[in-house]
């Protein structure tokens, strides 16, 4: 299996925590600054994620000696 | 009499050795009881009396034979009330004589109608009942659905109709999702091990957090390893929420019961198991909208701090030079009071050498005939010594 891409809720938890944070605490400006630049991001690879992604399918396999392992599905 | 044979008939195969009706009636009722312990009976009901006591009296009959039959109140009080005449029923019986009347007679513990599916029928209601007692149709079991799944392990047939609708509603909903797809046969011999080994083979996957099983619609025999207890348990035990999707809109297996979630098709389960792409995207936006609202606020938070601040300090400043010019003032007041020109207001006067300014403080200074210059408070003049020292 491929090295995990970043979660899509992962991502949109922390920029709703970050909104949050930015919309009803008494942040400090640098502060400020810093969490919306990290918002941003997060806003980008969410976006990124919702754009990108064919469908992944695979198929899974169990061997003999209880091994799994996955191919792709021809669909 | 005691202690009769029954396999020896001899004592009885004449007149002097007679038995009584009673005893024949009762040797015919411990041969049955003894014989045929609980059996299952499939019949039809006629003739059923509900007696005030609350036992129920009735005939079984198909279409060669029939028999009668009792159900105590303590067993058919469970029932939601007496079947009607004519219902094909399963009971669970045993069979025995009613001495008194010589009857050959079954006292029916269980009653299940046969109507909608017979044997299926009786199997599911048992199955239903085990898993019942243990507890796994409890409500407070089914867990929430995560909100975005990131992979789903779908439990189906790969050649089914069921797994291209789940791919396909996938593909427009969420495609963001990983399916993994654990293939079992459906249906026919050998499904329900399948289904079983597939439902466990989840448990191993990495980083799966929502798992579908299902099939499409098919006869009830098709559908049947859904209804399984052993499949039902599988189910149960998957350490993920599970959506159970089997048939068409009407059907409902057991599988069903003790999923997380019951979808009436396999698109149905899709549909449930991921959000909406687009309804998702609208959130984005908006919280991208919030974000930056957000920030431009905190902006205009700084700029008018900033302002405050530079207000604050031109006030300062201004308090500053105020205290500076109070303090000179005093200082020129101080200083005129020590000007020479106050003592001359005074009416004192000061003797001047005209040439250098020279300030003439004695006598010696001052020889007859010396001019020199006087200053009084308005003004200079030129004088001169007329005499000498007095």
């Amino acid at each position: 299996m491929k090295a995990k891409r970043p979660s899509f809720r992962a991502e949109l938890e922390r920029l709703e925590a970050i909104v949050r944070s930015l919309e009803d605490e008494d942040v400090d400006l640098d502060e400020a600054l810093a969490l919306f630049e990290e918002g941003v991001k997060r806003l980008k690879s969410a976006r990124e994620l919702l754009r990108g992604s064919e469908l992944e399918v695979k198929r899974v396999l169990e061997a003999a000696d209880g091994t799994i392992d996955t191919a792709g599905l021809d669909d | 009499m005691g202690g009769v044979d029954l396999f020896d008939q001899a004592s009885v195969a004449s007149p002097e050795g007679a038995w009584s009706v009673s005893e024949i009636t009762r040797q015919a009722r411990l041969l049955i009881e003894s014989g045929l312990r609980s059996v299952w009976v499939r019949g039809e009901v006629t003739g059923l009396k509900a007696y005030s006591s609350g036992h129920w009296y009735f005939t079984l009959r198909d279409a060669s034979a029939q028999v009668r039959c009792v159900m105590w109140r303590t067993d058919n009080r469970r029932l939601p009330g007496p079947p009607e005449d004519g219902t094909e029923v399963f009971v669970e019986a045993r069979p025995t004589v009613w001495e008194e009347r010589g009857e050959f007679r079954l006292t029916v513990k269980e009653l299940i109608p046969t109507a909608a599916g017979g044997l299926w029928r009786l199997q599911l209601e048992r199955a239903r009942a085990a898993l019942e007692r243990d507890g796994l149709l409890d409500p407070a079991r089914k867990r929430p659905l995560p909100a975005y799944p990131e992979r789903l392990a779908v439990v189906t047939s790969p050649d089914g109709a069921a797994l291209r609708d789940i791919l396909s509603v996938l593909r427009r909903r969420w495609p963001a999702v990983e399916v993994l797809l654990v293939p079992s046969r459906v249906q026919g011999e050998g499904a329900e091990d399948e289904l079983c080994a597939a439902l466990a083979l989840v448990n191993r996957l990495e980083g799966i957090d929502l798992a579908i099983v299902g099939r499409g619609g098919g006869s009830q025999e098709d559908l049947w390893a859904f209804n399984s207890e052993r499949v039902a348990r599988a189910v149960a035990a998957v350490t993920v929420p599970v959506i159970s999707a089997v048939g068409h809109e009407t059907d409902v297996a057991l599988t069903d019961l003790v999923a997380d979630l019951r979808a009436p098709t396999p698109s149905a389960a899709a549909e449930a198991a991921v959000p909406d792409l687009a309804a998702v995207r609208a959130t984005v936006s908006q919280l991208a909208r919030r974000l930056a609202r957000t920030v431009t606020g905190q902006l205009m938070l700084a700029a008018q701090r900033l302002a405050r601040t530079a207000d604050r300090l031109a006030t300062g400043i201004g308090r500053i030079a105020t205290e500076r010019r109070h303090r000179l003032e005093a200082l020129a007041g101080r200083l005129e009071s020590l000007s020479p020109l106050k003592v001359l207001a005074r009416g004192y006067a000061v003797a001047r050498d005209p040439a250098d300014g020279t300030v003439l403080k004695r006598v010696a200074q001052l020889p007859p005939g010396t001019t020199f210059r006087l200053t009084v408070s308005d003004g200079d003049v030129d004088a001169q010594i007329t005499g000498g020292q007095r």
